[in-house]
């Protein structure tokens, strides 16, 4: 390149290149130009649905908001306390079914699973990965809510649980896979024994890609609705018991965006801000918990 | 960069690890330490319960084929395979017929993909080729954000400024410009089709522009090099040098969109009108596989009804599965034959 251009003075081409013909170089500058407004266009949703989100949400919260039931049509005024909560509990649930089962499939993947059962779990979980949720709770509708005869807050635990393990597998083993031979040779050369090294080296040392993973995968299935929709069900009221009907606030959203009445309308961007924040809040807050908690060290 | 300097999750284990775990049994069988023989027992427990762990993941893909089978038995013996073939769809004279929703699925989704492809392409071309290395960072969080919201926050957000915006503004100026090829007529309602393939769009974008940047970093830098020498602009460059290699990889990408499209509930349902209809326009209401789960199943009154929705969830469950499977493997022959080529 520093030869065509010439600018150094020194050193004079032995063979003359001439310049990008006239049509070469728009091209090229019309191509740069798309790709640029490509960006703009991908970008101009996010930045519109944020700025909805907080415009028509921030207008909505109020303290009757967090603290109440929903109040029955057309009358002002309360708010998504119950479906804060039960989404909450049916977090809970899943993440407690979910995430011991996805961290084990990932140490299998990657401490006992070089070999082709291992690849075939491999393959399932990305399978798996790809199936729609609504699909996943017909199975759990079919697993829980057909057995129990009611709707409830653990079949929708468990259509969540069953969505987060395939993501919390995979990249438990590629974070797994991360950490060198070596530090595992280390420990069995002091004389470790094996399940040792997996749980206090191997993984303590990838501990906070993993929790990352399962954040991502928490994340991925905070705000989902489809699975719910038959499995958790939906409630306007106060809802304690783990095999009832339980609101969600994903469910509640969707009930009340593609309800007629503007109050609800108003509510549901509220309710959907309160996800948003939610979510992001539980995912900076494990963050926090492992930067600067037991897990610092790893 | 890290894909160079750590090595990627392979399917075959790699040599020195198998021999440092065989050395290692030697060693351990010829010098009995203090723990020697009390860590066999856990070992094995340990051991065991992650093999556990692996299977439960194959169990749980074979609970939702039996489950989902098992389901649409009643819907499979009395419909067969006119199930998927009839458009007539009843629930009051207990007739059910898939059609409508296989096709409602099959035009939202690729209507998405028309409008998806060009940009997410677009956009992890400027990322991974044209960028400044400062704005890489923050461009790739950015996309990837969109990805992060939920489904029904997108279908809010679609119904009450998509949906108007679309009626005010998209839809007259199709109708006038495209209107004669039929595809752009009837009442401009906002909701419907071209609603339902817009905020589809929107959703598969990051996954597409993530895997196809992913792929695009993996083509080997002296492609680029050698393309550049040969007296190419840069467009150039990134036609021949880049994109064709990773042509693959990127129709990869594509079709695993497709698959995230073809799943997708929530947005869908709450913009595309839920009428089961076949219409030629876009602009007309429709109906999707997962929209009319979503809508129906929990009223779903009578065995028959119930059997035929989990029926159209086993279809669509099969449809998702081989697209995605096709997609992996063509992203697998990108990201993973590309670096042992190198290496070899």
């Amino acid at each position: 390149m520093s030869d065509t251009n010439n600018n150094s003075g020194a050193v004079v081409p032995a063979v003359h290149i001439p310049p990008f013909s006239l049509r070469r170089r728009v091209t090229d500058r019309m191509m740069t130009g798309v790709a640029v407004l490509t960006v703009v266009l991908v970008l101009a949703p996010l930045f519109a649905i944020f700025a909805y989100l907080i415009y028509k949400g921030i207008g909505s919260i109020n303290i009757a908001f967090l603290t109440q039931t929903p109040k029955p049509v057309g009358e002002p005024g309360g708010g998504m306390a119950n479906a804060i909560v039960g989404s909450m509990v049916i977090l809970a649930i899943a993440s407690v079914l979910g995430v011991p089962l996805g961290i084990g499939a990932g140490i299998f993947l990657s401490e006992y699973g070089r070999n082709r059962y291992g690849d075939m779990v491999r393959f399932v979980s990305d399978v798996l990965n790809g199936v729609p949720s609504i699909v996943i709770g017909i199975v759990a509708y079919g697993l829980v809510v057909m057995r129990q005869k009611h709707f409830s807050a653990l079949a929708g635990g468990v259509a969540l649980a069953i969505m987060m393990v395939p993501t919390i597998a995979r990249t438990t083993e590629q974070m797994l896979l991360l950490v060198p031979q070596a530090i595992r040779e280390a420990a069995y050369g002091l004389g470790v024994s094996r399940w040792r090294t997996t749980i206090s080296i191997t993984l303590r040392t990838a501990a906070s890609g993993v929790i990352t993973g399962v954040m991502l995968a928490f994340a991925r299935v905070a705000g989902e609705t489809a699975p719910l929709l038959f499995t958790a069900f939906g409630n306007q009221f106060w809802n304690w018991k783990s095999d009832q009907p339980t609101a969600a606030l994903s469910l509640q959203i969707f009930t009340y965006a593609i309800s007629p009445f503007d109050e609800w309308h108003r509510q549901a961007w509220a309710g959907a801000l309160v996800l948003i924040i939610l979510i992001v809040g539980a995912v900076a807050a494990v963050r926090l918990a492992v930067r600067h908690g037991t897990l610092a060290g790893a | 960069m890290s894909n160079q300097a750590l090595p990627r999750p392979r399917f075959n284990a790699p040599e020195p690890e198998r021999d440092s775990r065989a050395a290692l049994k030697i060693e351990t069988r010829t010098t009995p330490l203090l723990l020697g023989k009390v860590s066999e027992g856990p070992d094995a427990v340990f051991g065991w319960a992650m093999r556990l762990c692996g299977l439960a993941v194959v169990v749980l893909l074979g609970l939702i084929v039996y489950e989902l089978v098992i389901g649409s038995q009643l819907s499979w013996h009395a419909f067969g395979w006119k199930f998927f073939g009839h458009s007539d769809w009843n629930p009051v004279d207990d007739q059910y017929g898939a059609l409508p929703f296989i096709y409602g699925t099959i035009v939202s989704s690729l209507l998405s993909l028309v409008i998806a492809v060009p940009l997410a392409v677009g956009v992890a071309v400027f990322i991974t080729e044209m960028c400044p290395i400062a704005l890489r960072g923050a461009l790739s969080f950015t996309t990837e954000l969109l990805a992060a919201i939920p489904s029904v926050v997108y279908g809010l957000w679609a119904i009450f400024v998509l949906v108007p915006l679309l009626r005010v503004y998209v839809q007259p100026f199709l109708a006038t410009t495209l209107g004669w090829t039929g595809l752009f007529s009837g009442p401009p309602y906002g909701i419907g089709m071209l609603a339902a393939g817009v905020i589809l769009a929107i959703m598969i974008i990051p996954i597409i522009s993530s895997i196809t940047r992913e792929v695009l970093t993996v083509v080997p830098q002296h492609q680029r090099e050698a393309v550049l020498a040969l007296g190419a602009t840069r467009w150039e460059m990134i036609r021949m040098g880049v994109l064709r290699n990773a042509r693959a990889g990127i129709v990869g990408a594509i079709i695993l969109g497709l698959g995230r499209a073809l799943g997708e509930t929530m947005a869908v349902t709450m913009v595309i009108g839920n009428r089961p209809d076949i219409s030629k326009s876009l602009f007309a209401p429709g109906y999707t596989m997962a929209s009319v789960l979503a809508n129906e199943f929990s009223e779903a009154t009578g065995d028959l009804y119930l059997s035929a929705l989990i029926e159209i969830g086993l279809a669509l469950f099969f449809v998702t599965i081989v697209v995605n499977a096709l997609a992996r493997l063509m992203v697998w022959s990108v990201t993973r034959g590309q670096p042992a080529r190198s290496v070899a």
